[in-house]
């Protein structure tokens, strides 16, 4: 079981995260994040707001795999995102995901009758779930993604120093086991966002210039 | 919903006997350094072939839409047929590793614009151990140029060495860089044994025609 989680939570599994800065890119341009101090307020912003949520969505999906209830967790994702470029780029990597897990669990029911295009929360949560993991651990999935993915493009973008980066990750990791656990226990989806990186969200979509699809 | 396999009752694949569809098209993948000439060959093969062939192109531009606006604004092929991929700082992962927003983008393409007969996808300029995943392309093209040093196929890399086809471009600047031909072909053919390799001026009247027989012969052998 925890091998199954471990290849799921690997940067290296093919499911395209590696091309999405999750705001960072945004937020590096804007001068709000220049270092690493501003790199950890920004992760710690990440993690409570959007981390949550997506951690709530991922739980939920790993609790179930009937169609319907699937769906409706695809309605609470897209209602939850108000930003149509980040809905659209949540149902891309959604496909990217569900590419990479099909393969990774081809006999699973749920996770072939899962529509193209569902958000990718719900996808981690199915994916988790034909992995034979808990909501727990779907929970986990998604506020490690939620921090690492954009620790990784700022590191690049600014050239910060890895072993700074490490401090600061292995200083989140506590609380990052904190919000999936509130995640996975909540009794209502959580709802928390971030306004400002819906803001950076679609500012980014426009760009000309970028290195990050988002 | 989207499948990509048939299954049985049991969810696994199974093989069937007759293809499930019109075949996709043949995807071809065009690696290289930066400025060896990867846009101008795509460029190139479209106009050579676009009259007979549905075509489709995915480019992977480091962080512009820069090669794919080229394409546009130079009307080898129309809007629809044209897509670029963001990849986030690693060319070479976005072909190889995970080749995700690849596929999708080209499944796109073929379900937006199809069907296709080849796709080709342009990557990134990268460095000379770039290849693509076999996952991703059907073949694969590696362009260097004369401008890059005599040096290059000497140095050899999984891209010189082991791609189906090398193209060594820009000749027409061979004297101007003092380059000698004779030595890029003698170590072409030291690495890469039977593959087989071509030189290119691009900047000469169907210059790419070694390249579109090459393509031809591919898609004969496509079906
Ligand atoms: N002289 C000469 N220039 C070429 C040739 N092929 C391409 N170029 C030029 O080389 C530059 C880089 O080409 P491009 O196709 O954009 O390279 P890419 O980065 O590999 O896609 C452009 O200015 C082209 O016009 C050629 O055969 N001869
Ligand atoms: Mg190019």
């Amino acid at each position: 079981m925890t091998a199954a989680l471990l290849l799921l939570a690997d940067g290296r599994f093919p499911a395209g995260g590696h091309a999405h800065s999750g705001g960072a890119a945004a937020a590096v341009a804007a001068g709000t994040v220049t270092d690493v101090p501003s790199l950890e307020r920004f992760l710690l912003g990440r993690l409570h707001t959007v981390g949550l949520t997506a951690a709530g969505l991922a739980a939920a999906a790993a609790r179930t795999a009937d169609p319907a209830e699937l769906a409706e967790l695809d309605r609470a994702t897209e209602a939850r995102t108000p930003s149509a470029a980040l809905r659209a780029v949540s149902r891309r990597l959604g496909r990217q995901l569900l590419r990479a897990a099909r393969a990774g669990w081809p006999a699973d029911a749920g996770l072939a009758a899962l529509p193209a295009g569902t958000h990718h929360p719900v996808v981690l949560g199915t994916a988790a779930r034909a992995a034979g993991l808990t909501d727990r651990r779907a929970a986990e999935l998604a506020v490690h993604e939620a921090v690492s993915g954009p620790a990784t493009a700022a590191l690049r973008l600014l050239g910060l120093d890895p072993y700074q980066l490490v401090a600061v990750l292995a200083r989140l990791a506590p609380q990052l086991d904190l919000v999936a656990e509130r995640a996975a226990t909540a009794t209502r989806l959580p709802a928390a966002s971030a306004p400002l990186l819906d803001l950076y969200g679609e500012r980014y979509d426009s760009w000309k210039v970028k290195l990050f699809a988002s | 919903m989207h499948r990509d396999h048939i299954a049985d009752e049991s969810g696994a694949p199974v093989v069937s006997a007759a293809p499930p569809g019109p075949r996709r098209a043949l995807r071809i993948g065009l690696g290289g350094p930066v400025g060896s000439g990867k846009t101008a060959t795509v460029a190139a093969l479209c106009r050579a072939l676009r009259a007979e062939l549905s075509l489709g192109v995915v480019t992977n531009d480091i962080y512009t839409t820069e090669d794919a606006e080229f394409l546009l604004r130079h009307a080898v092929l129309a809007p629809e047929r044209i897509t670029a991929v963001a990849t986030g700082c690693c060319p070479h992962t976005a072909i190889r590793d995970d080749i995700s927003a690849n596929l999708e983008a080209v499944e796109e393409l073929e379900a937006k614009a199809g069907p296709l007969d080849l796709v080709l996808v342009e990557s990134g300029g990268d460095n000379l151990t770039a290849t693509f995943s076999r996952g991703l392309v059907d073949a694969q093209i590696f362009v260097i140029d004369v401008a890059g040093g005599d040096k290059i196929p000497r140095k050899g890399g999984p891209g010189v060495t082991s791609a189906d086809l090398l193209v060594i471009n820009k000749t027409d600047l061979a004297e101007l860089v003092g380059a000698d031909l004779a030595v890029m072909a003698r170590d072409a053919t030291a690495q890469r044994g039977e593959r087989p390799f071509v030189f290119t001026s691009l900047a000469a009247p169907d210059g790419v025609a070694p390249v579109t027989a090459w393509v031809r012969e591919r898609l004969a052998g496509w079906g």
